[in-house]
């Protein structure tokens, strides 16, 4: 029988030479990785654990930014006042994976990086505008949420690299955000579909930018430029909404499975960015 | 025996013990995480035991080539069918369903065919579980694979792949000169149901579907089991019946019932589906040709694809009505998914269908059909919820169509004392009316409802069964007592048969521990199903308290040196005539236990019976859903759920039956169904995609006791477990309907469903 090997290297470069071996995978909460290795989906010869490097669970902040380490959990991220008050969408989509005892190891870095199509975070973090540091043997670069999952189940990190962190950029004065998912139940569930939103209006409430990123209608998350202009120059009226929906809608590539028919992901993508948007747009608006 | 005799009892109105709510014995050992479950056992130099299982959902074995897998270092055993003697057909009656004894044999161990993906082929024991998983993928399996079918009117179709060529549809005459899919029809008959029909007022023609479902116990089967070199077997098992268990291994590995004793561990739900034997067998077979104990455990994966599930199924009903309501035919057929083998509940449904009515004419059909999925098995109230859904919604549309309130048709339709039930007895003691009385009054059905927002009533019958049981009761020479049971304890029943105990002596409920246990060490009980153990297993716990109060009384006489017909029973002591001078004669239990070395020994008690006349059991259940148009999404607002339950023992107990009956049937109207690709493979083997409600899909369900006692249990129990899931599929379709618009024959009603259907209009 294969051996399994453990390790938690408590720095950076550490982490970097432990993965350098190949045949290993990184751990911050496992509540994928080690439900898939019992499964006998993944057969890692090694197990490095991140949660031991400084910085990789905890939040900062940071040039009028947020700075999240990658091994942080939901449940921490839940009681970061500042971040809730800055970005209540990508809070309130980590917050929806799992329940209360899941919360307590699931890392956004995790969710991120086991590159599901249907990750509650993935689409808040791009609708965030969201960057994430990587570093590894080659060193360290930054790239946009949406570069880095490139199919289910794949990313660009090479071998030896890693997520650091993930930072989300300085909000302007009337700001916010809002992710909602379609699931059966209430709770314990994949996202059928999941939309996240993120809006910025002007003085006059008019919307001045705003990004719609969909998940799990698609085979990664889809950040949709045109749902996010539909809204720009509105003050989200029933004709911006309708236009949003159907950019959204349009943009969909599902497939038909046993949570949902591709039509019905289709339409509910347009529902939800509806949804969202709205809650997002109302949330913006309490601010003065 | 037969029925309790009537000395001792305590007078109902002055129950000290019964109806209260004391600390459950069970409750400290399951949140402390104590209690030993199935997977809990383990005995010295114990081997791991895994299953080989079929990919396909019908195929041929054309060979099984052990040869790499026994050479894999660690390997200790490997059986296969050949391991199993080839048994003669042979009906066998447990509890609440029969089991033919061949088809129970194969599919514990496919011979020749595999019927469903997940049936077993081969099983293996070995030093670690990874070498047995290894030794699993080493074993090679040749199959011819064949044309499977799932769905069941295409089963019983005429070209239909042939799972069995010896399968002759049972229950026709003649008898059909050809082998089908269809094992049995079942019929029950009254009048002229066409006739009846033609002449109607009105008419209502609906056709309903349901798909199969678990019953999605938290705990795996699990068990350990030894054979010694002497042909004595033990096993430790999560089971609803240590005694049903014993006879399955006998039968199934042709050795002697008194060879095997079987200890029940704790378990962690069965809903019916425990009510068999699955690893059991293979463990027993693995450690003869081993020679040390086996230990096997269930996947999730694995309790999906190869136990349980109960039918799906397609249904018609048509109901002929006067225009006022009253129901003058009945017209309802029920084809039933039986999985690889015979024996889905095609029949209890078809006795239950219209239970609850009196109906002049009627015809209701059963089809029992197989399919090449795995073999159903009982699942609380078997098959009765099903045609409740049918016969509840076609009621439900009946009083729309008529403008009636949907509890005044039941009143008007319903049964009552003296009414001959449409499967054959007549009705005593029955609260139908009562459980209507019950919702009509509650706050519920009178509040008021928001947009999108509906209100569904549904009602439900179940038998409720008694049976054979044993108990005993010792004392403890301090005075306490034990109650042992042969009845595993699936709901409560260990807090109900103390409450009983101690109701009996007098004692406190505190000094009565009830225990279940083993089948070396009490009489022959059934099983725990078909709601039967605190009404036939609580009947032998009384007359065990009794006859140990009879002996007390005896002891006392002997002290006092008086006839013992002078001595009485009262609060739990004995009094005796006045003394020569005037005093009082008392001895409570306490002094009488601890001198009782002195007056005969040790006392206790055990009585074996065969409890005859459980009172059946009806519930109407009110239902509110906010149905969200757009996404099709269903959120049930609130539950009420009354139940006749003749008396409720342990009443936190019973609400908590009513209540987790309600959560299962409203999980089974909404999300939870089988899915399989089109190579019939289950699509959805684990919980994340086969979907139970979870806590926050459910509001608090508000269960309503309704006591009408039972005359022949000592208490006035009657078996409650079961009845909580016969209304809550129409309930809940019937307020989906209503907060909709739409009509939706066919569960589940998944949030797609429901948005397709809105968009249809
Ligand atoms: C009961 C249950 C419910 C769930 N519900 C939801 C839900 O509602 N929504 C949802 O989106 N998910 C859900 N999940 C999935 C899972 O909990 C989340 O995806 C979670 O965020 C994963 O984080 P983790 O820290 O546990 O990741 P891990 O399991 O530790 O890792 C996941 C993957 O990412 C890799 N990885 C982790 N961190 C890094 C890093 N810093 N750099 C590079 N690679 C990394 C790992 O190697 C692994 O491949 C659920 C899981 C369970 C068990």
């Amino acid at each position: 029988m294969a051996d399994l090997d453990y390790v938690a290297p408590a720095s950076v470069a550490g982490a970097i030479e432990a993965l350098a071996g190949g045949g290993a995978k990184v751990l911050a909460g496992g509540t994928d990785l080690l439900v898939q290795m019992r499964a006998g989906r993944v057969k890692p010869q090694r197990i490095v654990d991140l949660k031991r490097i400084p910085g990789l669970i905890g939040v900062r902040q940071e040039n009028g930014g947020f700075v999240i380490g990658a091994s942080t959990s939901g449940a921490e991220l839940g009681e970061h006042a500042a971040l809730i008050h800055a970005w209540p969408g990508v809070v309130e989509a980590v917050q929806l994976i799992g329940s209360t005892q899941v919360q307590g190891r699931a890392s956004i870095g995790g969710n991120l990086c086991n590159a599901s199509p249907a990750a509650d975070s993935v689409p808040a973090l791009v609708a965030a505008r969201a960057i994430c540091v990587v570093v590894g043997g080659q060193g360290r670069r930054e790239l946009p949420v949406e570069a880095v999952v490139t199919a289910p189940g794949a990313t660009v990190l090479a071998p030896d690299e890693f997520l650091l962190e993930i930072r989300l950029p300085p909000r302007a004065a009337r700001a916010s955000d809002a992710y909602l998912r379609q699931i059966p139940r209430t709770e314990m569930d994949i996202a059928v579909v999941g939309a996240g939103v993120s809006l910025t209006l002007d003085a006059a409430g008019v919307c001045s930018e705003a990004h719609v990123a969909l998940g799990a209608v698609a085979p990664t998350v889809l950040l949709v430029e045109a749902a996010g202009a539909a809204l720009i120059g509105t003050t989200l009226d029933d004709a911006a909404l309708d236009a949003l929906a159907q950019a959204a809608e349009a943009a969909c590539r599902p497939i038909s499975d046993k949570r949902g028919t591709a039509e019905y992901r289709t339409r509910i993508a347009g529902v939800l960015a509806r949804r969202a948007a709205a809650i997002a747009y109302r949330r913006a608006s309490e601010r003065t | 025996m037969s029925d309790a005799p009537t000395k001792n009892r305590p007078d109902t109105a002055a129950l000290k013990v019964i109806g209260t709510r004391p600390v459950r014995p069970d409750g400290v050992d399951k949140v402390t995480g104590r209690a030993a479950y199935g997977a809990d056992f383990r005995a010295p130099g114990m081997l791991t035991g895994r299953v080989k299982r079929s990919p396909h959902a019908h195929a041929r074995i054309v060979s099984i080539d052990t040869r790499k897998a026994r050479a894999l270092a660690g390997v200790k055993a490997i059986v296969t069918a050949a391991d199993f003697p080839d048994l003669a057909s042979q009906e066998y009656e447990a509890g609440e369903s029969a089991s033919n004894l061949r088809d129970l044999a194969m599919n514990v161990m496919a011979r020749n065919k595999v019927l469903y993906q997940g049936h077993p082929v081969a099983a293996v024991a070995a030093v670690s579980a990874s070498i047995a998983e290894a030794a699993v993928a080493l074993i090679e399996v040749t199959y011819e694979t064949l044309p499977h079918v799932i769905d069941v009117e295409a089963a019983m179709a005429p070209d239909a792949p042939l799972l069995h060529s010896h399968l002759f549809t049972e229950g026709v005459s003649p008898r059909p000169a050809s082998p089908s899919n269809i094992a049995k029809r079942h019929l029950f008959v009254r009048g002229d149901v066409d006739a009846a029909l033609a002449a109607a007022e009105v008419v209502i023609d609906r056709r309903y579907t349901t798909q199969a479902v678990h019953q999605g116990y938290i705990e795996p089967h699990a068990c350990v089991a030894e054979m010694a070199a002497d042909g004595q077997c033990q096993v430790w098992s999560s089971s609803q019946g240590q005694f049903m268990v014993r006879t399955y291994c006998a039968k199934v590995l042709g050795i002697e019932i008194s060879d095997i004793r079987v200890t029940p561990a704790e378990i962690g739900g069965g809903f019916g589906g425990k009510t068999t034997v699955y690893l059991e067998p293979l463990a027993l077979a693995l450690s003869r040709q081993s020679g040390a104990p086996v230990k096997m455990v269930m996947t999730r994966e694995e309790v999906f694809t190869a136990t349980g599930p109960t039918s799906g199924s397609v249904m018609h009903v048509r109901l002929g009505a006067t225009r006022e309501g009253r129901i003058t035919a009945a017209d309802v057929e029920l084809k039933f998914q039986a999985g690889a083998f015979p024996g889905s509940p095609a029949g209890a449904a078809s006795m239950t269908a219209i239970a609850c009515y009196d109906v002049a004419d009627f015809r209701v059909v059963g089809w029992d059909v197989v399919t090449n999925s795995p073999k159903v098995a009982a699942y609380r109230a078997p098959g009765a919820p099903i045609a409740a859904f049918a016969v509840e919604s076609a009621i439900e549309e009946l009083a729309q169509q008529l403008g009636l309130d949907p509890i005044a048709i039941r009143r008007l339709n319903g049964v009552r004392d003296g009414m001959k039930a449409a499967y054959g007895p007549t009705f005593e003691n029955i609260g139908f009316m009562e459980t209507l009385d019950a919702i009509e009054s509650h706050p519920h059905y009178k509040a008021p409802l928001g947009p999108n927002q509906g209100r569904g009533v549904a009602v439900g019958f179940w038998f409720n069964i008694g049976g054979e049981s044993s108990a005993a009761v010792h004392l403890s020479e301090d005075g306490g007592a034990v109650v042992a049971t042969g009845s595993p304890d699936i709901g409560g029943s260990r807090a109900s048969m103390a409450m009983m105990a101690a109701e009996v002596l007098g004692l406190p409920v505190e000094r009565v521990r009830p225990i279940v246990a083993d089948t070396a060490s009490i009489g022959f009980t059934g099983l725990t199903g078909g709601s039967r153990t605190t009404f036939a297993t609580g009947m032998a716990v009384v007359q065990a308290a009794e006859k140990v109060i009879e002996e007390l009384k005896r002891r006392a006489a002997l002290i006092w040196d008086v006839p013992v017909e002078t001595v009485t029973w009262e609060a739990g002591a004995a009094i005796g005539p006045l003394d020569p001078k005037g005093g009082a004669r008392r001895l409570d239990l306490d002094t009488l236990a601890a001198q009782s070395g002195r007056t005969g020994g040790p006392i206790s008690a055990e009585v074996s019976l065969n409890a005859q006349g459980a009172g059946p059991g009806f519930g109407a259940h009110i239902c509110d859903v906010e149905v969200d148009p757009e996404t099709g999404q269903v959120t049930v607002l609130r539950y009420t759920a009354a139940q006749d339950v003749g008396r409720a023992i342990h009443p936190s107990y019973v609400e908590g039956q009513v209540q987790g009956g309600v959560a299962q049937g409203v999980g089974w109207a909404l999300n939870e169904e089988y899915v399989f690709d089109v190579d019939g493979r289950m699509e959805n083997a684990g919980f994340l995609d086969y979907r139970v409600p979870v806590a926050s899909d459910l509001p608090m369900i508000d269960a309503v006791l309704v006591e009408v006692p039972n005359p022949r249990h000592p208490f006035g129990a009657k078996g409650v477990g079961e009845v909580p899931i016969v209304p809550p599929l129409a309930a809940v379709a019937n307020a989906v309907r209503a907060a909709t618009g739409v009509r939706l024959d066919d569960l589940p009603l998944s949030p797609p469903k429901i948005r397709a259907a809105l968009q249809k209009g």
